[in-house]
C-alpha cells in the first residue's frame, strides 16, 4: 500500500492511496496563496495601480518592467492571478479510479484534475459539499472572467531570471506548473462526475474496498473518509472540528481501530481561539461603525461567514447598530445563502429542531427579512444605487487579488475611519495588504480557523488509537515562528510518517487474511471437529470462484463417470486425478489404549520393547513392527495390504487430523 | 437453516393500519405503525397483543421503522409507545419526523375533541413518542446495533417517503412502504440498487392498474375543472394537506397562470401555509427541476391560491377549493361536500384512493344516496339518563363525481420495476386488495420464477434462507490458489484447493493445513509406512538401485523420480532402498518407505 502526496499544503490536500488494486485520491486541494505575488484585478480602472513603476533589475541587465510592477519595496507580477496546482508527474493520473473529496474547500483543484490528465472515473462528495463547492468555483470563474486581462506574463518564470527577483517572488516553487483558473465549462464538466453520498453510506469499489464518509464537524457536509476492506482499515482525516458551529458534529468513535490514519487540515491559527477572535471582530465592528467609518470583511461566500451573521444577529440589537446597513456581495450570494437553509439533514442538532417548527435555521433569514441583511450579486447595478455608508461589507477574495473587495480597498483604504477585519486563516493579512500600501485604513486579524488545534487532534488520537500515523511534515515541528512551543506539534507514539509535496510513503501494512465465503451446500458438508475447548476445526477441499474481487468457495463437483473402457488405461495419459489430499495429523498415540484396541481387533501377540523416544510394538504373528514416538508412528509391514489399512485406520482414531 | 418471517398485523390484503413484523437474524422489527381510517373502533390500530398478551413491548421488538407520515403507516405510533409501551429506537427520515406529529395532533384534535372519544393518545404522548424517533438519511448505513443495519432509499410516494433495506449478516429484506415509480411534479421517481434482499415487502394498492401517462392525466384533470369553472361550477378537490396537494397547486397554478383564469383557488386549514414550509425547506427530497431553480423561484410560493375560510363555501360563482381530509370522511372536506352535493353544476374530483367505509369510497362506487349521520341532539330525560339521537339524514348526490389516481402509487409496472432493480429472491405483498393481489402475486411468479406471497393480517409467512458462510482466508492461500489458475477458473478443469478450516469463538479461519498446525500450537504426527520387497536379481545393490530407477523413469512419466546420492530413489515423496539379504547376495529386499499423506494413483 502506497500513498503519493501531490500537495505540500496541509490544510489543501491532495494525496493518491493505492490500496488493494484500487487508486483513490483524498481530497483536490487548490493551493491559491500563489495569487499573493500578482496584482489586484480592479473593477474598475485604477490609476494607482496602473501607474506602479515596472521593475528592473539593480544592475539593469533584467527589465521586465511589462511584467513586474513595483508597489511598497514588494515586486508583483501584471498578469491574470495562476494557482499552484497538485503535482502532476508523480504518478499517472489517468490511473485514478475514484477522487474523494472531504469539504468544498478541498475540491477546487478538481476541474485540473479531471478534464485534462485523462481521468475517467468517479468523483464522491456529500450534496452540501457539491452545492457549496459549485457555488465556489463559479464565483472564482466570474470574478476572474469579469476583469479579463489580455496578458499573460510568463518571462519571470524563466529558471534564470527568476533567481535574480527579490523575494518572496524568488522562493516561489514550480512556478512553471502554475495555471490560470479555470472555466466554467470546465467546472460543469468535472461536477458532472460526482456521486453523492451521505453519511455513512457505505460504498463498495469494484468489491475490493469499501469507502464511507463521516461527518466531521468543520462545515455544510463536510467529512472524513473511512476506507476498508474486510481486515484492513484506512481513515482519512481531513479539516475536522469539535466546536459547536453550525454543522453535524464530528462523527469520532467510526475512526477507531484503523491500521493507518492520515490527518490533514488541522487549525492554521493554533493559537487562536476562535471565540477570542469572533469576540474581537464584533467590538472592533462596533467601534469602527460608531465612529462613522465603513467595515470590510474580506471572506469566502460559504462557511465561517454564517457563523458570522448569526452572532452579529444577536449583537446588532445590544450593540445598537440596528440601523446600520449589512451588505453581502458576491455573484453567489444569493445562493450561498439560500442553499444554507436546505440542507437540515447536515446541521447540528438545534437547527434541526427549528427546521422541524418549520422555521429557517439559519437566524440570516430574519436578517433580510427586516432588510438588516442585503445581498448583491456586484458593486453594478442595484448596489451602486442603493448603498449607504457607514455600513459593513462582507465580500471576497479573502487573498484581496480579485472580486469586488478590490474596488472598497482602494475606496476605503485612503481613510483612517475605516476597518478592515480579516477572518479567513488562508492568507497572511500582511502579504494580503502589501500591494495596497501605504494604507491608511485600520487592520484588524481575528483569523477565525474552527479546525482541529494540536490539544483536540492529540486527544482524539488517543480515543481512536490508530496503528500508524500519516501526516504533513509541517505538523512533526513546531512553526517557525514559534520553535519554542513543543505543544504546537504532533508527539506520538510511533512518531507519525511526515510527508511533503512529492513524497510516496510505503504505508506499514501486512495484509493477512481475506475474506472468501463458503456456500451453503459446502458449508453443510463440513464436519468440524473439536481440537481444543471452544477450538474446531475442518478440513475443506473446495473449488475457489473469484468474480468482481468476490471470491467464493464451491463443493467440488462430482467428476462425471468414467465412460466404461475396456482397455486399461495408462496412467502417464491421463491429467493427474484430482484426489482430496490426506489431512496432516497430529497428536500421539498413547500406547496401552493402542494395545487394546489392537486386542480388540484380534491382534494379541503384541511383544512391546521400550526405546529412547517411545516404544516398538512388535506383532508377532503377523511379523509386523509398530514403532510408537511421540510425534510419529511407524508401520513396518510386508505385501499385506488388508493389515495395513487395518492397522493405519486404528492408529488414525488416536490421531486429529487437520 | 435460517429463516426470515413476515406477519402483517395490518395492510394484510387490506389497505390502512400498515403494520409488519419481520423476524430476521434473531432481529424483530416493525414496519409501520399505522391506523385504519375506514373504522373507529377497536380495529382502528392493529392488534399489538399479538406480540405479546401483557406488558410493554420493547423487550419484544429491536427497532420500528416509519416509512412515510400518512396516517395509516404512523397514526398508531404514539398509541403503540406510549399506551402500550415500548422505549426502543424509532426510525424515520428528517422530513417524516417534522411533519408526522403535527397530522398526529391533527388527528388526535379530530377524534377526542370533536368526537369526544376518550381513552385516546394524548399531545403529551405525541411529544414524548417524537423524542424516541432517531432521524434517518437517505442512504445513510445506520448501525442499530452490532448486527441490525438499516438504509433508507428514496420513495418518492410523499415528502421524505422511504423505502428501508434491512440486514442482518448476510439476510435481507427490503420494505417498500407506499412508492411511485414515476417522478411527478414536486417528487422524483423512486429507486434502489441492486441490493438482492430474500424478500422484498412491497405495496400493490394499484396492483392491477396500470395508468396513462402522467400528462395525460394531468390534461384530463385541468380540462374537468376548466369546463366545470367555465359553466360556473364549484369544484371540490379533498386531499390530505401534505403530499398530493403540492402537487395539484403547483399544476393549477400553472394553468391558471397560462390561461389568465380568474375563478379563485382556495386551500383550507391553516396547515398549508405551514406544509408549503416544509417543502421550502425539505427542498433536497423534491425533484430535480424544483430543487435546480429554488434559488431562483421557488414552486411552492403560490400567487394564485389562497386561504380557505368557511363562509365562502356559499358564495356565489365558480371556485376551487382543495380541502382536507382526502377520504371525505370528516372535517372540511366532508362540510363542504354536504353543501355542494346537490348542485348538479358541481364537481368532486377524487385526486387518490379512498378506503373502505369512507363517503368518497361510497361515491366512487357509484352510491347516489347516501345516510349520513346528522347533528346529534342530546336531550336529558332525567338527572340520570341522557339519550343521544343522531338524525340520520339522506343526501342526494347529484354533483358530478370524478375519480383521477393522482396519489402516488406504483402501479403493476411500477412494482414490477422496482422488482427488477432489486432482485429479490422472494416477493411479499402487503397494502393492496387481495383480488388485486391474487392477480399481481401470479404476474410476478410467472414473470420472474420467484415466490411470491401475499399473507392476511395476522398469518405468518416463513422464508428459509441459505446464506454463505464468511470465513476470513489466509492471504497466502488465496495467492497461492490464484496464482495457480489464474483469475478465471476453467469450467472444465476445476481445481480443488484445500485448507483447514479453524473455528474459535466467533473467527472463522482458512489456512494451510501447515498454517493451522502452527496456528494451534500442534506438533504434526508422522504417520509412516514401510514395505519390503524381496526380488532376485544378481547385480550390486547400487546397480539394483539404478535399474529399478531406470526403470521407473520410462514407465512413470510426468511424476518426480530422483535418484539420491545418499542411495535412494525417491518417487515424489516414496523412498525406495535396496540392500541384499545376508544369506543370499542375489536376494534384494526392496524397502519402500512413505507417509500417511501419500496418495495412491492406481496404475
Amino acid at each position: 500500500m502506497k500513498l503519493y502526496c501531490l500537495s505540500g499544503h496541509p490544510t489543501l490536500p491532495c494525496n493518491v492511496l493505492k490500496f488493494k488494486s484500487t487508486t483513490i485520491m483524498l481530497d483536490c486541494g487548490l493551493d491559491t496563496t500563489s495569487v499573493l505575488n500578482f496584482l489586484p484585478l480592479p473593477l474598475v480602472h485604477s490609476p494607482r495601480l496602473s501607474k506602479l513603476p515596472g521593475w528592473v533589475s539593480k544592475d539593469g541587465t533584467i527589465n521586465l518592467e511589462k511584467e513586474l510592477k513595483e508597489c511598497a519595496g514588494r515586486v508583483f507580477v501584471d498578469s491574470q492571478p495562476e494557482f499552484c496546482l497538485p503535482e502532476r508527474e508523480l504518478l499517472d493520473l489517468s490511473t485514478i479510479d475514484v477522487i474523494l473529496i472531504s469539504n468544498y474547500h478541498c475540491m477546487m483543484a478538481l476541474p485540473y484534475i479531471t478534464e485534462h490528465t485523462g481521468f475517467t472515473g468517479t468523483v464522491y462528495a456529500t450534496e452540501p459539499t457539491l452545492q457549496i463547492g459549485r457555488l465556489l468555483m463559479e464565483e472564482l470563474v466570474n470574478f476572474m472572467e469579469r476583469v479579463p486581462k489580455a496578458q499573460s506574463a510568463t518571462c519571470w518564470k524563466n529558471k534564470e531570471i527568476q533567481r535574480m527577483l527579490p523575494g518572496p517572488l524568488k522562493d516561489a516553487v514550480e512556478v512553471w506548473t502554475w495555471k490560470r483558473c479555470y472555466s466554467m465549462q470546465e467546472v460543469n464538466s468535472a461536477l458532472s462526475k460526482v456521486q453523492l453520498v451521505g453519511y455513512s453510506q457505505k460504498v463498495e469499489l469494484f468489491g475490493a474496498v469499501q469507502i464511507s464518509p463521516l461527518s466531521s464537524g468543520y462545515s455544510l457536509g463536510s467529512s472524513n473518509w473511512i476506507i476498508q476492506s474486510h481486515h484492513e482499515k484506512v481513515s482519512y482525516v481531513s479539516g475536522s472540528s469539535l466546536l459547536t458551529t453550525h454543522p453535524q458534529p464530528m462523527d469520532q468513535s467510526s475512526l477507531k481501530n484503523s491500521d493507518v490514519l492520515i490527518l490533514t487540515g488541522l487549525t492554521q491559527m493554533p493559537t487562536a481561539n476562535p471565540d477570542g477572535m469572533l469576540g474581537e471582530f464584533c467590538s472592533n465592528l462596533a467601534m469602527t461603525i460608531r465612529a462613522g467609518g465603513n467595515v470590510l470583511v474580506p471572506c469566502y461566500s460559504s462557511g465561517v461567514i454564517y457563523d458570522l451573521l448569526e452572532c452579529l444577529y444577536q449583537f446588532i440589537e445590544s450593540a445598537n447598530l440596528g440601523t446600520t446597513p449589512f451588505y453581502f456581495i458576491s455573484p453567489v450570494a444569493n445562493s450561498s445563502l439560500e442553499f444554507s437553509q436546505i440542507f437540515a439533514e447536515w446541521l447540528c442538532h438545534n437547527k434541526q429542531t427549528k427546521v422541524y417548527l418549520p422555521e429557517p435555521p439559519f437566524p440570516h433569514a430574519e436578517l433580510i427579512q427586516t432588510n438588516k441583511l442585503k445581498h448583491y450579486p456586484s458593486i453594478h447595478g442595484d448596489f451602486s444605487s442603493e448603498f449607504r455608508q457607514p455600513c459593513v461589507v462582507f465580500t471576497g477574495h479573502p487573498s484581496l487579488r480579485f472580486g469586488d473587495v478590490v474596488h472598497f480597498m482602494e475606496l476605503w483604504g485612503k481613510s483612517s475611519l475605516n476597518t478592515i477585519i480579516f477572518t479567513e486563516p488562508d492568507f497572511s493579512y500582511l502579504d494580503a495588504l502589501a500591494p495596497y500600501q501605504p494604507l491608511a485604513m485600520k487592520c484588524v486579524y481575528c483569523p477565525i480557523d474552527t479546525r482541529l488545534n494540536f490539544h483536540q487532534v492529540s486527544k482524539l488520537l488517543k480515543e481512536v488509537q490508530p496503528l500508524h500515523v500519516v501526516c504533513p511534515e509541517q505538523y512533526t515541528q513546531p512553526p517557525l515562528s514559534q520553535s519554542h512551543r513543543s505543544d504546537l506539534m504532533l508527539e506520538l507514539q510511533p512518531p507519525p510518517m511526515p510527508y511533503r509535496r512529492c513524497s510516496v510513503l510505503n504505508l506499514p501494512f501486512r495484509r493477512r487474511y481475506e475474506r472468501v465465503y463458503i456456500l451453503p451446500e459446502l458449508a453443510n458438508s463440513l464436519v468440524p471437529s473439536e481440537i481444543k475447548p471452544g477450538t474446531s476445526v475442518a478440513t475443506v477441499s473446495a473449488v475457489l470462484h473469484s468474480k468482481d474481487n468476490k471470491h467464493t468457495l464451491q463443493s467440488v463437483p462430482k467428476p462425471p463417470p468414467a465412460p466404461p473402457t475396456k482397455k486399461r488405461k495408462r496412467v502417464i495419459e491421463e491429467p493427474p486425478v484430482v484426489l482430496a489430499p490426506k489431512p496432516l495429523l497430529s497428536g500421539a498415540v498413547p500406547l496401552e489404549a493402542f494395545l487394546a484396541t489392537l486386542q480388540k481387533h484380534g491382534i494379541s501377540e503384541v511383544k512391546v520393547e521400550e526405546t529412547a523416544d517411545g516404544h516398538i510394538l512388535h506383532l508377532q504373528a503377523e511379523d509386523t513392527l509398530i514403532q510408537l514416538e511421540e510425534d510419529g508412528t511407524h508401520i513396518v509391514c510386508d505385501n499385506n495390504e488388508p493389515l495395513r489399512t487395518t492397522l493405519r485406520d486404528l492408529v488414525l482414531r488416536f490421531l486429529q487430523k487437520l | 437453516m435460517p429463516e426470515i418471517k413476515v406477519t402483517p398485523l395490518g395492510a394484510g390484503q387490506d389497505v390502512g393500519r400498515s403494520c409488519i413484523l419481520v423476524s430476521i437474524g434473531g432481529k424483530n422489527i416493525m414496519l409501520d405503525c399505522g391506523m385504519h381510517m375506514g373504522y373507529n373502533d377497536d380495529r382502528r390500530f392493529p392488534d399489538f397483543s399479538y406480540i405479546t398478551q401483557n406488558g410493554r413491548l420493547t423487550e419484544f421488538l429491536d427497532c420500528v421503522i416509519i416509512s412515510h407520515f400518512h396516517l395509516d403507516h404512523c397514526g398508531a405510533l404514539p398509541y403503540m409507545s406510549e399506551m402500550v409501551g415500548y422505549d426502543g429506537p424509532i426510525y424515520m427520515t428528517h422530513p417524516t419526523k417534522a411533519i408526522c406529529p403535527i397530522l398526529l395532533e391533527d388527528f388526535r384534535k379530530i377524534t377526542v375533541d370533536k368526537k369526544g372519544e376518550t381513552n385516546f393518545f394524548t399531545s403529551q404522548m405525541i411529544k414524548d413518542c417524537m423524542k424516541k424517533v432517531i432521524p434517518l438519511n437517505l442512504h445513510q448505513t445506520v448501525q442499530v446495533d452490532d448486527e441490525l443495519e438499516i438504509k433508507a432509499y428514496y420513495a418518492g410516494h410523499v415528502l421524505g417517503a422511504a423505502m428501508v433495506h434491512i440486514k442482518v449478516g448476510s439476510e435481507s429484506v427490503v420494505y417498500t412502504g407506499d412508492y411511485n415509480m414515476t417522478p411527478d411534479r414536486h417528487l422524483g421517481a423512486a429507486w434502489i440498487d441492486k441490493c438482492r434482499p430474500d424478500i422484498l415487502i412491497s405495496e400493490s394498492t394499484y396492483a392491477t392498474t396500470i395508468r396513462d401517462s402522467k400528462r395525460c392525466r394531468e390534461r384530463d384533470f385541468l380540462k374537468k375543472v376548466h369546463e366545470s369553472i367555465e359553466r360556473g361550477g364549484k369544484v371540490l378537490i379533498p386531499v390530505f394537506a401534505l403530499g398530493r396537494a403540492q402537487e395539484l397547486c403547483i399544476l393549477l397554478e400553472t394553468f391558471w397562470e397560462r390561461m389568465n383564469l380568474k375563478a379563485p383557488i382556495y386551500f383550507s386549514t391553516g396547515l398549508t401555509e405551514k406544509a408549503n414550509h416544509y417543502y421550502k425547506l425539505f427542498i433536497t427530497w423534491t425533484n430535480q427541476k424544483i430543487r435546480k431553480t429554488f434559488v431562483q423561484r421557488n414552486m411552492f410560493e403560490f400567487k394564485h391560491i389562497k386561504a380557505f375560510d368557511r363562509s365562502y363555501a356559499d358564495n356565489p360563482g365558480p371556485m376551487v377549493v382543495f380541502a382536507t381530509p382526502g377520504m371525505l370522511h370528516a372535517g372540511q372536506s366532508l362540510q363542504i361536500f354536504k353543501k355542494w352535493a346537490g348542485n348538479e353544476k358541481n364537481m368532486v374530483i377524487m385526486p387518490g384512493y379512498c378506503v373502505q367505509g369512507t363517503i368518497g369510497h361510497k361515491i366512487l362506487n357509484g352510491q347516489r344516496k347516501l345516510e349520513m349521520e346528522g347533528r346529534a341532539t342530546v336531550r336529558k330525560l332525567s338527572f340520570t339518563f341522557t339519550l343521544t339521537f343522531f338524525l340520520l339524514c339522506n343526501l342526494d348526490v347529484k354533483l358530478q363525481v370524478e375519480y383521477m389516481s393522482f396519489s402516488a402509487h406504483a402501479d403493476a409496472k411500477g412494482i414490477m420495476q422496482l422488482i427488477r432493480m432489486a432482485e429479490p429472491r422472494n416477493m411479499l405483498l402487503v397494502h393492496g386488495e387481495a383480488v388485486k393481489m391474487e392477480f399481481l402475486k401470479g404476474k410476478i411468479e410467472q414473470e420472474f420464477s420467484i415466490n411470491c406471497y401475499m399473507p392476511a393480517n395476522g398469518e405468518t409467512t416463513t422464508v428459509t434462507t441459505n446464506p454463505s458462510v464468511p470465513v476470513d482466508i489466509s492471504l497466502n492461500l488465496l495467492k497461492r490458489e490464484m496464482a495457480l489458475g489464474g483469475p478465471l477458473p476453467d469450467p472444465k478443469k476445476p481445481r480443488t484447493m484445500h485448507g483447514t478450516l479453524i473455528m474459535k469463538e466467533n473467527s472463522l479461519k482458512l489456512v494451510s493445513s501447515e498454517q493451522a498446525l502452527k496456528e494451534l500450537g500442534l506438533n504434526e504426527h508422522q504417520l509412516r509406512f514401510t514395505c519390503r520387497v524381496q526380488l532376485q536379481d544378481p547385480h550390486s545393490d547400487p546397480d539394483t538401485l539404478h535399474r529399478i530407477y531406470t526403470h521407473l523413469k520410462s514407465v512413470l512419466k510426468g511424476y518426480t523420480i530422483q535418484h539420491l546420492p545418499d542411495g535412494t530413489v525417491m518417487v515424489e515423496s516414496i523412498v525406495i532402498k535396496v540392500s541384499s539379504s545376508a544369506e543370499d547376495p542375489n536376494t534384494k529386499v526392496l524397502l519402500l518407505s512413505w507417509s500417511y499423506q501419500v496418495t495412491f494413483l492406481r496404475c
